[in-house]
């Protein structure tokens, strides 16, 4: 086996491999046999840093230096400078907004100082399609660990300790979902892995399976052992062919070396893995509609009980964990469950991973400790809001969410403080939105992905999230009208009370949460026609006033003519004309011009 | 794979080879090697560091390269960190030097006094 001098670690993952990370990786392994440094120097293709926005991300070991957005012509003097006459190029180094000397090695941009990496630890280090890298970062050892030293109950116990909580939304405690699976009698039964990742926007899930889907199986191995059953299903998006190709090679891998297959590690116990490919309704991320789905049915919920413990897959009792919380669970039975428990807050363990987006520097995913203030991410891992905006509110939990203030911005991350002020951990999609969003509109397009997804099963969803959604959209043409608030919240309500599953049940949240904090915009767009975001086009005006000299200039630009006013005199812009371009804004160079 | 035996082989073995990237990477030998390092002859002594830790399958043990140290005249340099101790900068190293460096001072931990920096300017 050959040893190297460095490493030149290349993000495979999703975001970079859209901004053209495969060409880098052929160029680095051209330039590398030219001259003659193949032997010295290892090329590995990583998953997701997380920095996506930045991409592609290219790291070089053992100095650690991180270079972002690396064109393929740069490639050529990574390699001259870098590698071969050990000058790192200062022009590629990536830089926070944050530290104005350039840091060389990924442990100092504060991207990542104040994160902490458990869940996504191997992701970015390790060659997820090599076993053999996954394995010297001690892959596979919670496994024999746990066949060798533990008893079912024992792991069960280590994960009720542990305080883990689902990271699949709800939040439900792990170790009791396995003691209810492990206690329900039968010959067969199932371990789950819920891949689906609907939410808008996030891709925590994503990252995790193509950056380390070793520790997924690994995951799933030990939930089979803790409940007694040896057939495990991952539950896929078809829309992440990344993913699933590392997924087949992994499982492969693991077979080959009877980590998965018959008598692993010589015991008595077997387990196997299918992949089965969702087809992206966000439906079928809900437990019952899922597993119908895999059993080859209609992706539809059906009412609980019975709960998947007692009845899921194929009738049997089944577990279904998240991607990410399974993530989390061979560190525990490595490290143990005290361990794990000291991170984090009273009531939430651990950490949590998000999806960073919208109006902030720094897009990418994070993992952070729970109870770590919202502030934190933004303003000091995500570098703050660009163009010197100011921040508004921050969405979390995708469809099912809400938006918080900016006066709340000092809550930790936890899961009853944001349940508790109106939003939800969820999944991990994380949006950031600054003084030109309207929150209005933002809980229109969160309504309008819900009745684009609800699976009709249900008429309150159906139906009733239908009628939310054509209250919204009259409220940002500028045709609100008086009740409309009231009769949002009683929709809002009824739904929640009576839907089916948690899709329906949750759809009301954005508009709810954005009644509670910002009411007053709904009320200008219904009272005042008028949008104090400046973001919905039919309520905006642009309007002359006093500072106007008359120069004539906007009445030039203006495409339809509906400027008049004499020269050096004040210009009047007539509304019913005005198709609101913005040319007349953009044109006075006196600041007449008002928009709102 | 039927034992933990096993596993730990696999392990063992990997290991070595993604040591560069672990944050707690034990010795760090770094080989300046900017144009004045490279015409000295820095390049040859690089890759005997890198053979001779192979071939005696030292874990914990990084060879990396740097840019200008600042004394051209004292070229090939050749900087060893060990983790809690002072740093030690070898001097006008050749190829053949190495394999003592490596035995001496990598494996067991006693400085080759005469080749470091402090024995060049002395003299
Ligand atoms: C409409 C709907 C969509 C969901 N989508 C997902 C999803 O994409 N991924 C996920 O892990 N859980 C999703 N869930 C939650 C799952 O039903 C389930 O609670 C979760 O996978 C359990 O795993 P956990 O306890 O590890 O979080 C969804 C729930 C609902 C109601
Ligand atoms: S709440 Fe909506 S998504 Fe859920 S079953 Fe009813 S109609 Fe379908
Ligand atoms: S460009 Fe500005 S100053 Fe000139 S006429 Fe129009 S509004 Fe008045
Ligand atoms: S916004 Fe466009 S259409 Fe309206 S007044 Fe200005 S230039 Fe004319
Ligand atoms: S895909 Fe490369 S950093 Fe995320
Ligand atoms: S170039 Fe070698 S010490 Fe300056």
């Amino acid at each position: 086996m050959e040893l190297y001098r460095a490493h030149v670690l290349v993000c495979g993952g999703t975001g970079c491999t859209s901004s053209g990370s495969a060409a880098l990786i052929e160029r680095f392994d051209r330039l590398l046999a030219d001259n003659g440094l193949a032997k010295e120097i290892k090329i590995v293709r990583t998953g997701c840093f997380g920095l996506c926005e930045a991409g592609p991300i290219v790291i070089v070991y053992p100095e650690g230096t991180f270079y972002s957005r690396v064109k393929v012509e740069d490639v050529d003097e990574i390699v001259s400078e870098h590698l071969i006459k050990g000058r790192p190029v200062r022009r590629l180094i990536h830089s926070d907004t944050a530290s104005p000397t350039a840091p060389t090695s990924l442990n100092h941009i504060q991207f990542y100082e104040k994160q902490r990496r458990v869940a996504l630890r191997n992701c970015g280090v390790i060659d997820p399609e090599n076993i053999d890298e996954y394995i010297a970062f001690d892959g596979y050892q919670a496994l024999a660990k746990a066949l060798t030293e533990m008893t079912p109950e024992g792991v069960i116990d280590q994960m009720k300790k542990s305080g883990l909580r689902g990271r699949g939304g709800g939040g439900f405690p792990t170790g009791l979902k396995w003691e209810f699976a492990y206690k329900s009698k039968s010959k067969q039964k199932y371990v789950c892995c819920n891949a689906d990742e609907g939410d808008p926007g996030a891709f925590m899930d994503r990252s995790v399976l193509e950056g380390d889907p070793h520790a997924v199986l690994e995951a799933m191995a030990i939930a089979g052992y803790a409940i007694g059953a040896n057939e495990g299903w991952i539950y896929v998006r078809a829309e992440y062919p990344i993913a699933v190709k590392r997924l087949n090679i992994a499982i492969e891998q693991a077979r080959a070396y009877n980590l998965l297959g018959e008598n692993i590690f010589g015991t008595d116990f077997s387990f196997n893995i299918n992949i089965r490919l969702g087809a992206g309704a966000f439906v079928c991320g809900e437990e019952t509609a899922l597993m119908a789905s895999i059993e080859g049915r209609r992706g539809e919920p059906r009412p609980r009980p019975p709960f998947p413990a007692v009845k899921g897959l194929f009738d049997s009792p089944t577990i279904l964990n998240n991607v990410e919380t399974y993530a989390n669970v061979c560190q525990i039975i490595l490290n143990g469950a005290d361990w794990f428990a000291s991170m984090g807050a009273e009531k939430s363990k651990g950490t949590k991973v998000f999806a960073l987006g919208g109006k902030i520097n720094n897009t990418g995913l994070v993992e952070i400790e729970m109870g770590t203030p919202l502030r934190e991410i933004i303003f000091d891992i995500g570098g703050g809001i660009p163009g010197g905006k100011a921040f508004k509110a921050v969405q979390t939990g995708g469809p099912s969410g809400g938006c918080i203030p900016s006066s709340l911005i000092d809550t930790p991350i936890e899961y009853d403080s944001l349940i508790a002020i109106g939003s939800m951990m969820g999944s991990g999609g994380m949006i950031v939105m600054d003084e030109d969003n309207c929150m209005v509109d933002i809980a229109r397009f969160f309504l309008d992905f819900t009745v684009d997804e609800s699976c009709g099963k249900c008429p309150p969803c159906r139906i009733g999230t239908r009628r939310m959604l054509e209250i919204l959209e009259r409220i940002v043409e500028g045709k609100g009208e008086e009740g409309d608030i009231e009769k949002l919240e009683t929709l809002a309500k009824n739904i929640k009370a009576t839907a089916l599953c948690g899709l329906g049940q949750t759809a009301p949240n954005p508009v709810l949460s954005t009644l509670r904090y910002f009411r007053d915009e709904y009320e200008a767009h219904i009272k005042e026609k008028r949008c104090p975001a400046g973001h919905c086009q039919a309520l905006l005006r642009y309007t002359i006033n006093e500072k106007c000299v008359g120069c004539t200039a906007c009445a030039k630009a203006c495409p339809v003519q509906c400027i008049s006013g004499k020269v050096k005199e004040r210009h009047a812009i007539d509304q019913s004309r005005c198709v609101k371009c913005g040319q007349c804004q953009a044109k006075c160079r006196f600041g007449a011009v008002e928009r709102g | 794979m039927k034992t933990l035996a096993e596993l730990q082989a696999i392990r063992d073995r990997a290991r070595a080879q993604v040591e560069l990237r672990r944050d707690d990477a034990g010795t760090r030998v770094v080989v300046g090697m900017a144009t004045c390092g490279i015409a000295a002859g820095a390049r040859p002594v690089m890759l005997r560091f890198v053979e001779e830790i192979n071939k005696r399958a030292l874990k914990d043990v990084a060879v990396s390269q740097t840019g200008c140290i600042g004394m051209c005249r004292l070229e090939p340099m050749v900087e060893i960190y060990t983790p809690g101790a002072e740093k030690v900068t070898y001097v006008k190293v050749t190829p053949e030097m190495v394999g003592r460096i490596v035995a001496e001072h990598i494996v067991n931990g006693s400085i080759v006094a005469e080749y470091t920096i402090g024995a060049a300017e002395g003299k």
